[in-house]
């Protein structure tokens, strides 16, 4: 298994994700005699793990059970260790297309903060393409060495602990796109610019608050950046529910016949509208929005270099 | 590919992308062919040997001029106004006629000057506020300075593209939503991935630029043969194509059923579509007639005008025995050619047949007009286990019971209904806000991963799916039942 290449089979060092239940799931460094705890029980790499196909049910050792799953960058952003505030799958599909990434690409990014874009990009731009990440944090800098190593991507990226406003990403002229994820991107841009490809290449600066958007902007537009663009992207989720209404009770019109409007002979029985006039209810399906959703994650500006 | 390396230029033959401001078009690179572009005439020939990305001018003669890059004279700090409490708009603050800028135009007067005249002329201009009068001006150059920029097509620029101008053609997928599915599928090079789609082959092009040439893709398709239209604009080198392959849905049941057999062929749309012209070039007219008759081959390798046959028809007053010869001849590689097409058909149907019953795919991305829930429960058999799938449907209620019947089945996990909801903004100083109009809706995804599917579907599947099922919310309980 590795991040970038799918494998069928449970192997010693592998990082697999342990699936509970809806929304409930964790990764686990697969190793040779260890145990993992579970609500379920107990699991036991060497024997309920190692060798098993992805995909597989485990029974733990109370009696209850997970299924084992292979990572990829999704499931990776879902579970990963907070080391800062992380970026989601929405705005990094996002991401992805309008910087145009694609194999062979030649990435750079700045700051790696959790490492969650991190993965997805060196996903995107395997086998032959390479992500420079500039991480001004030591500490965090060496976390995510480690990971990209555990993950077996360690060839395709590079990670340089320094400030990247100050510094630059160090490389200069190769680069197809530059990702901004720091405070004050617009001390950055001349270094993009230098990181960036001759010609054509795509810049994207990701900012929560509009202000240092609007900075952003104005340096994007004096280095020469041209297609500016600003955008956001939210998701909305929906639980698929069938949900039952209650007829009102309207009284009668004359004495024998109460219409209410749902007769169970009628043709309205398409399936989706089922009246139980026994229990005086309404039963059909839906997409119920939930109650919090995410309303803001950050604004993402767009340019190219021409 | 070109990453790194010096920057692709304009081609001869290369589909590429015209832009002005937010309009695309995709077209043919192809010389002396009129083309017709945002209300301007022109010929591509000048931009052939330039680097993508380059600005042009539209000269008088209907050529393309790269356009200089002009200074802007910062203007010195010119008369503006508070606010329009006494402007009033009566439409005769403009002073030029319609036949006065008629007459400019014509005397081939730059569009900055043209718009320089229009200020000058406009007795209204000195009383509009800064704002009002950098917003009069941007109007105006968007109308009377028109530069095109020739862009390379991607799935970025032509998912937009798409969107903007044929949203029919592929069921209203909006380019943030492709944009979703391309990563909730973990598309990536090495995948082997099935494709199920009828958006003119936009989702398919997506796909395989996302792969890199690297893996392999079936793409399912229903009725004649795939439509492609969308994937040619990509460019991908001819190597993409070596491992994209083609399966028939009229053929998935007999192939799950272990009833399949290469005998009966789904009708050769080749033969039909003899005599028309050019598949891949992207002349209007004929671009939309293909795609109408919704008959459209495979477009790898451009429909044949067969040469031997259009002279027979030119020919055919002249009774020469040594003409019925030569026809007759023709007559046998006609036929001869027409039966190695079809062993070759044959062979290739097999081949994609092998790949699907292997049953090991690394994901499924259905994206059709067709409702999804027969399409997903027979392709997803086709699918290794702890592999993610997308579904888009431009309606959510077929996504609903899709889900429903997922559940059904198991072998699922991790269900998710979703959409996204998009908003580009105007970035101005002190005049930042959302645009003004925005995309009502961009379609909806149903996504998941499979896993080990059980056969025995007693009590396990039950629990199973009431495991993976969200917990109602308590106070809804007596409403709400877990599908």
């Amino acid at each position: 298994m590795s991040f970038v290449e799918y494998g069928d089979t449970i192997k010693d060092g592998d990082t697999a994700i342990v699936f509970l239940g809806h929304e409930s799931m964790f990764p686990v460094k697969v190793q040779h005699g260890s145990v993992t705890q579970t609500k379920y029980g107990v699991i036991r790499h060497s024997t309920d793990l190692i060798g098993k196909k992805y995909g597989s049910k485990v029974t733990c050792s109370k009696g209850g059970w997970v299924f084992i799953l292979h990572p990829t960058p999704e499931l990776w952003t879902m579970n990963l260790p907070h080391r800062t505030q992380i970026l989601y799958s929405t705005d990094i599909s996002i991401i992805t297309m309008m910087l145009e990434l694609k194999p062979g690409s030649i990435v750079c990014e700045s700051g790696t903060g959790s490492g969650s874009l991190s993965h997805a990009l060196i996903r995107t731009v395997a086998p032959t393409g390479h992500l420079y990440t500039v991480e001004f944090h030591q500490q965090r800098a060496e976390k995510a060495r480690e990971e990209f190593r555990e993950h077996g991507v360690e060839h395709l990226v590079t990670v340089t602990n320094q400030d990247v406003c100050k510094n630059g990403f160090g490389v200069s002229n190769i680069a197809d796109a530059v990702f901004l994820d720091i405070p004050s991107p617009w001390e950055a841009i001349g270094h993009a610019k230098s990181a960036l490809k001759a010609e054509g290449g795509r810049i994207c600066s990701f900012s929560p608050c509009i202000e240092q958007v609007q900075r952003t902007c104005l340096a994007m537009e004096e280095s020469g950046f041209t297609e500016i663009n600003t955008l956001e992207i939210l998701l909305r989720v929906y639980n698929v529910r069938t949900v039952s209404l209650q007829i009102p009770d309207l009284g009668k019109a004359a004495e024998d016949n109460s219409s209410t409007g749902f007769d169970s002979g009628s043709p309205s029985h398409q399936g989706s509208l089922c009246a139980n006039l026994q229990q005086g209810t309404v039963q059909f399906k839906s997409g119920v929005p939930l109650r919090e959703v995410v309303g803001h994650t950050g604004y993402l500006t767009f340019a190219t270099k021409s | 590919a070109m990453e790194g390396g010096p920057s692709a230029r304009i081609r001869e033959g290369d589909c590429a992308v015209l832009k002005r401001d937010e309009v695309f078009k995709a077209v043919s690179v192809l010389r002396r062919r009129k083309i017709i572009f945002e209300k301007q005439w022109f010929y591509l020939d000048n931009a052939i040997g330039h680097i993508y990305g380059t600005t042009f001018e539209v000269t008088s003669g209907g050529n393309l001029q790269p356009k200089q890059e002009v200074e802007e004279t910062t203007t010195e700090t010119k008369e503006a106004g508070t606010d329009n409490r006494n402007i009033v708009d009566d439409g005769k603050s403009q002073k030029l006629t319609h036949d006065d800028i008629k007459a400019l135009k014509d005397k081939g007067i730059k569009g900055q000057e043209i718009v320089q005249q229009l200020i000058e002329n406009s007795t209204t201009f000195r009383d509009k506020t800064e704002f009002a009068q950098d917003k009069y001006i941007k109007k105006k150059k968007k109308k009377y300075e028109a530069v095109i920029t020739i862009v390379k097509p991607s799935t970025r620029i032509l998912s937009t593209m798409y969107y903007a101008r044929e949203p029919g053609k592929i069921n209203h997928l909006r380019y943030d939503t492709l944009a979703q599915m391309l990563t909730l599928g973990n598309i990536h090079a090495g995948n082997k991935m099935i494709v199920m789609e009828t958006c003119a082959g936009l989702v398919l092009g997506a796909v395989m630029e996302r792969m890199g040439g690297y893996g392999s893709i079936i793409q399912m398709y229903p009725g004649g043969g795939p439509v492609r239209a969308a994937t040619s604009c990509f460019g991908f080198p001819k190597p993409f194509f070596d491992n994209l392959h083609e399966f028939p849905l009229s053929k998935v049941q007999s192939l799950l059923s272990g009833t399949f057999s290469t005998e009966t062929l789904p009708a050769d749309p080749e033969e039909n579509a003899l005599g028309e012209e050019e598949s891949n070039g992207l002349s209007e007219e004929k671009q939309t007639a293909l795609q109408e008759t919704g008959e459209e081959p495979a477009t790898e390798a451009p429909m044949e005008i067969n040469p031997t046959e259009e002279q027979d028809t030119m020919d055919i007053s002249a009774e020469d025995v040594e003409f019925k010869e030569t026809k007759e001849k023709e007559n046998k590689e006609n036929v001869r050619e027409k039966q190695i097409k079809q062993w070759e058909r044959r062979k290739k149907l097999k081949e994609a047949a092998a790949l699907l019953r292997e049953k090991n795919a690394d994901g499924l991305i259905v994206a059709s007009k067709f409702h999804p829930t027969p399409l997903l429960l027979s392709l997803l058999e086709f699918v290794a286990p702890s592999r993610p799938f997308v579904v888009y449907c431009q309606y959510k209620e077929p996504l609903l019971e899709c889900y429903t019947k997922l559940r059904e089945r198991g072998g699922v996990i991790n269900l998710k209904l979703s959409e996204t909801w998009l908003r580009n903004y105007q970035v101005l100083p002190d005049r930042s806000h959302p645009k003004l109009t925005m995309s009502g809706g961009g379609g909806y995804l149903l996504s998941g991963i499979t896993v080990v599917l059980e056969k025995d579907k007693s009590d396990s599947s039950n629990s199973e799916a009431l495991k993976m099922e969200e917990p109602s919310s308590k106070r809804c309980k007596l409403q709400d039942l877990p599908c």
